[in-house]
């Protein structure tokens, strides 16, 4: 089964996440910021990482730099939760190795569309 | 009363029926001083033996007191004492026959208890049967009376249990709590 | 796949005003010292967060202000616009605004649209007097894209060596290139190494594609968008010889709508097509609970889970000997523990700490003392102190009110401080702590006090104390609880609002708690609050009187005596009264006021309880104590009506009912002779 990890600190945003994409058949673990995602990435491995980047504690862009060190995760798809206006989030996003983006805000849709482009 | 009954015999056949049809209401029948009351069977929650019930001070008599129903305080009464009739001590058939009473402002509804001498039947009635009270001659006060039926040539009060158990101190929320906390200097 | 996206919106409502709380104290922080990185940053983080959540569920209002908001956060964040007081100031309102928006979406109502609107052109206004030029606004795609759908596209594409690690793959965007139509691909392997320089993890290959297809450039960009700077991209139309001159189709269709800008206006129409939308909002009361407490009951039901195996071998032997009789006790004392620890946990899970409340106070008190003109120093202490959610829920405004209170009449102006020698910044302490099964709240300010003989006079004025009454200084103060006592001379209309002390006295009552009062002249006073942790359950003493048994709350009872009919004296008719220390007791007779037939008469076989409600002391008499438990409130009117003297019912471990005896009722009902009592005896 396709793994997924959420990262938001948004509980609404994790929520709605996570439910679509086990609606699709997909298994998500959820994490509220970037510790508490690196600590799970470290233990369990992920075929996919979705983060938010505005998060307390260790914001996406981080997460994705400190997972790319991780043998594992070098080249596991990782996609920013980004808004309109980030395009110097999107910048550093690439620069950490982030594999994409997607734009807040979307529809469930919209998302499993996204995910689809990186995981099929 | 005679003459109620005497109308009721012409079609009382019919009326010992205990096939739910149309226009059909079932009724539990329960004793009380050798005359015979009749509840809507879908109020009934259940019927249990006599219990000790806990006295709640400054209530009437006729308020036995409450009763642990599974987690619920559920007031009892007593329908001899509610309806002035002379009490008797509690024997094998006196029960408790629960019922859910509809709150007149339509707020829900809440449980309470009634002690009987006895139950005594179910039985359909059909809406047709079913005869105004008279305003004279029961032992029960007519406001609490649904109507009369007659089933095998027996009178059955039907009781309004709703008006009987939400009437005056029953249900009037008591004004001296409600001041509660105010300093009455 | 559609998802119904209203199932999330309750829990967007929980954290945006959780979010929003944190905000306002953050703002409050950010005033009275330099400005912390962190504290923006959790500023900014909170209103991006509300930004992103709104638009992804719906509420264009409120990502429209948020908008604005967070770009002007973003601007402080990153160092380009400083933050004065009045963009503080605005920053609040805004946090004001965006908790009515959201109340309104929760529950049905409206907000005021024309104070949002205001703010948000003062928003506005602030973010185009900045330093910084327009916001980022981003062009990446969809302007000016005159580049029309012809035959298609000629693409070279040539990935960096290490674009694969970003988890990127050429034959994804292959894949997806060839969905908009038909793609002939031509690979130039030239730049793969010798094997022994080979490194499987780069990309050593470029391509030459050909799509032929209807789609636009902006179509193609965005499937190259995540590795725009990771390759060397050229896309350039088809061009076919018998094509040239006969172009002009119609103009570029609209970008795919995977970018939705958002409208930073609020709109009649926006805002009633959103109340539409939240028809669909259902209201559940949650609660949010530490994943430790859950984890503490799941060990609690495991060990329950053991008790209730190793009992049941008991019930499996036919003979059991006296050494497994021992065991079988150890198990059942066990089980009690197990089931008393339980019963502590699943109560905690209600329990939330007071912070939820005091948190709102930083932001009263900043907004009350500008407006009086007082410098206030707000100290707050015990935020970490549990109670129930429901007793929460019903002390929030008394709270304000008392805190309002000691502001408006306690702490007195800069200028008069000064004059008494005073610091010129008057305090108001918050504090909350437990004590028994009690939270204790306390209200302490540094002003002027209470003054008893005006207080006594005001009383008497209003024929609320006769001339002769005698008072105790605790009976004084609590005369600003009596309905009717409020004036304006005693309350402002800061204070005032439509609701007295009387109302604030009386709904902790309700709660079955009290509030006293200490007061010194020109030094201070403290109101402090006592209430019940939870309202489901309490400590009780069970008493017997006659063949009843009845619950005293055990916060109630200050002590038990054992009397002497000597020791009582008979006033104003039947009031019986005792005498203990330096005060007059009235003594209620249990039996009396419930009517209990085959109860103790005389004092000497009995028991005198000592118990005290709304500042008051009696005693009442009951045959004896049994013992102290722990009972679960039930209350008697959900069946039954309520009833003067009694605040529940609670059932014991035989299954029978008890009556809970309401303290504060009983000793209202002896305080209606109580004043005739103390003249007889002065």
């Amino acid at each position: 089964m396709t793994k997924v990890l959420a990262v938001d600190d948004s509980a609404s945003m994790r929520q709605m996440v996570s439910f679509t994409l086990k609606g699709a058949g997909y298994d998500v673990v959820e994490a509220k910021d970037g510790v508490e995602a690196l600590g799970i990435a470290k233990t369990t491995s992920f075929n996919l990482v979705i983060t938010d980047v505005n998060m307390p504690n260790m914001d996406g862009i981080s997460l994705i730099r400190e997972l790319r060190t991780l043998p594992d995760y070098k080249f596991i798809p990782m996609l920013m939760l980004t808004t309109e206006s980030g395009t110097d989030k999107k910048t550093e996003g690439k620069a950490a190795g982030a594999t994409g983006w997607i734009v807040k805000p979307f529809n469930p849709d919209q998302l499993l569309a996204t995910i689809k482009r990186v995981i099929g | 009363m005679t003459d109620v009954a005497h109308q009721n015999t012409e079609t009382n056949n019919s009326v010992h029926d205990l096939v739910m049809g149309a226009g059909e209401n079932q009724f539990l029948t329960f004793v009380l001083e050798q005359e015979e009351y009749a509840v809507d069977i879908l109020r009934v929650q259940e019927i249990r033996g006599w219990e000790s019930v806990t006295r709640i001070p400054n209530t009437p008599e006729y308020i036995r007191g409450v009763l642990n129903l599974r987690g619920a305080i559920v007031p009892i009464v007593d329908l001899r004492m509610r309806f002035n009739m002379k009490s008797i001590e509690y024997g094998v058939t006196t029960v408790i026959v629960v019922l859910k009473v509809m709150k007149e402002d339509g707020s829900g509804s809440r449980t309470m208890g009634i002690v009987v001498d006895g139950v005594s039947e179910v039985y359909s009635v059909p809406e047709s049967e079913i005869k105004e009270a008279p305003d004279f001659g029961t032992k029960v006060r007519t406001e609490f009376i649904k109507g009369l039926a007659t089933i095998d040539d027996k009178m059955v009060i039907i009781i309004d249990i709703d008006k009987m158990l939400n009437s005056d101190e029953l249900a009037v929320v008591d004004s001296v709590s409600e001041s509660t906390g105010q300093i009455k200097e | 796949m559609s998802i119904d996206l209203t199932q999330f919106q309750q829990t967007f409502f929980e954290e945006s005003l959780e979010g929003l709380d944190d905000m306002e104290a953050n703002l409050l922080q950010l005033e009275v010292g330099a400005v912390d990185n962190e504290q923006i940053n959790s500023i900014f983080r909170a209103a991006h967060s509300i930004k992103g959540g709104s638009a992804t569920f719906g509420f264009e209002q409120i990502a429209g202000f948020t908008h604005v908001l967070e770009t002007l956060l973003d601007e402080m964040r990153e160092g380009k616009r400083d933050v004065t007081s009045d963009s503080v100031d605005v920053l609040l309102q805004s946090v004001d605004i965006l908790r009515s928006m959201i109340n309104a979406i929760q529950h049905e109502s409206t907000y005021d649209e024309e104070r949002a609107a205001v703010i948000q052109s003062r928003l506005e206004i602030m973010l185009q007097d900045g330093m910084s030029p327009a916001t980022v606004i981003p062009a990446t795609h969809g302007v000016a894209d005159v580049s029309h759908a012809g035959l298609g596209w000629n693409i070279s594409f040539t990935p960096h060596a290490s674009m694969m690690q970003t988890g990127n793959d050429t034959v994804r965007i292959l894949r997806e290139l060839e969905e908009f139509g038909e793609l002939n691909t031509v690979v130039d392997t030239n730049n793969i190494p010798d094997f022994d320089d080979y490194i499987p993890e780069n990309s050593y290959l470029s391509w030459q594609l050909e799509l032929r297809t209807d789609a636009n450039k902006s179509t193609i960009d965005d499937v190259f968008a995540w590795v725009e700077d990771e390759c060397e991209l050229t896309i350039t139309p088809i061009v076919d010889i018998d094509t040239i001159g006969a172009v002009s189709s119609p103009q570029s269709e609209s970008e795919p709508a995977t970018n939705t800008d958002i409208k930073p206006s609020l709109t009649v129409a926006q805002t009633r097509e959103s109340k539409a939308k939240s028809t669909k909002t259902t209201e559940t009361a949650s609660i949010r609970v530490g994943i430790d407490k859950v984890d503490a009951l799941i060990n609690m039901v495991g060990e329950l889970v053991i008790t209730q195996s190793m009992l049941n071998q008991f019930a499996e032997r036919e003979e059991v000997t006296a050494a497994q009789i021992e065991q079988l006790k150890n198990g059942l004392g066990q089980l009690e523990r197990n089931t008393r620890e339980l019963q502590e946990s699943v109560m905690s899970i209600r329990m939330l700490p007071i912070s939820f409340i005091f948190s709102r106070f930083p932001r009263m008190v900043h907004d009350l003392s500008s407006k009086l003109g007082k410098q206030i120093e707000l100290i707050m202490t015990g935020e970490g102190t549990e109670l129930d959610k429901t007793v929460m829920e019903k002390i929030g405004d008394p709270l304000v009110h008392l805190v309002r209170n000691a502001i408006d009449h306690g702490v007195e102006s800069p200028e008069e401080r000064a004059e008494k020698g005073k610091s010129a910044v008057g305090k108001v302490n918050l504090n909350a702590y437990h004590q028994g099964g009690n939270i204790v709240i306390e209200i302490i300010d540094d002003g002027a006090g209470l003054d008893k003989n005006r207080l006594l006079n005001k009383a008497r004025e209003k024929g609320l104390v006769r001339e002769d009454d005698i008072l105790s200084e605790e009976q004084i103060y609590q005369l600003i609880f009596t309905p009717g006592f409020s004036t304006a001379e005693i309350v402002s209309d800061v204070s005032g609002r439509g609701v007295g002390m009387d109302v604030v006295n009386k709904n902790i009552i309700s709660l079955g708690g009290s509030i006293d009062i200490e007061s010194k002249l020109e030094i201070g006073t403290t109101f402090r609050v006592r209430l019940p942790l939870t309202l489901a359950i309490l400590d009780g003493q069970t008493v017997k009187v006659g063949d009843e048994v009845y619950i005293i709350p055990l916060v109630s009872i200050r002590e038990s005596i054992q009397i002497k009919q000597d020791m009582v004296r008979q006033v104003g008719g039947d009031m019986e009264v005792f005498k203990l220390r330096d005060e007059y007791l009235p003594i209620i007779r249990l039996h009396q006021v419930f009517e209990i037939e085959r109860a103790v008469e005389e004092f000497e076989n009995g028991l005198l309880v000592v118990v005290e409600g709304s500042g008051r002391r009696v005693g009442l008499f009951v045959d004896e104590l049994l013992g102290q438990q722990q009972v679960v409130i039930k209350s008697l009117d959900t069946n039954f009506k309520k009833m003067a003297g009694i605040s529940g019912a609670t059932i014991l471990g035989d299954g029978s009912v008890a009556i809970i005896i309401d303290i504060p009722g009983m000793v209202n009902l002896a305080s209606i002779q109580n004043r005739d009592v103390k003249r007889a005896i002065a």
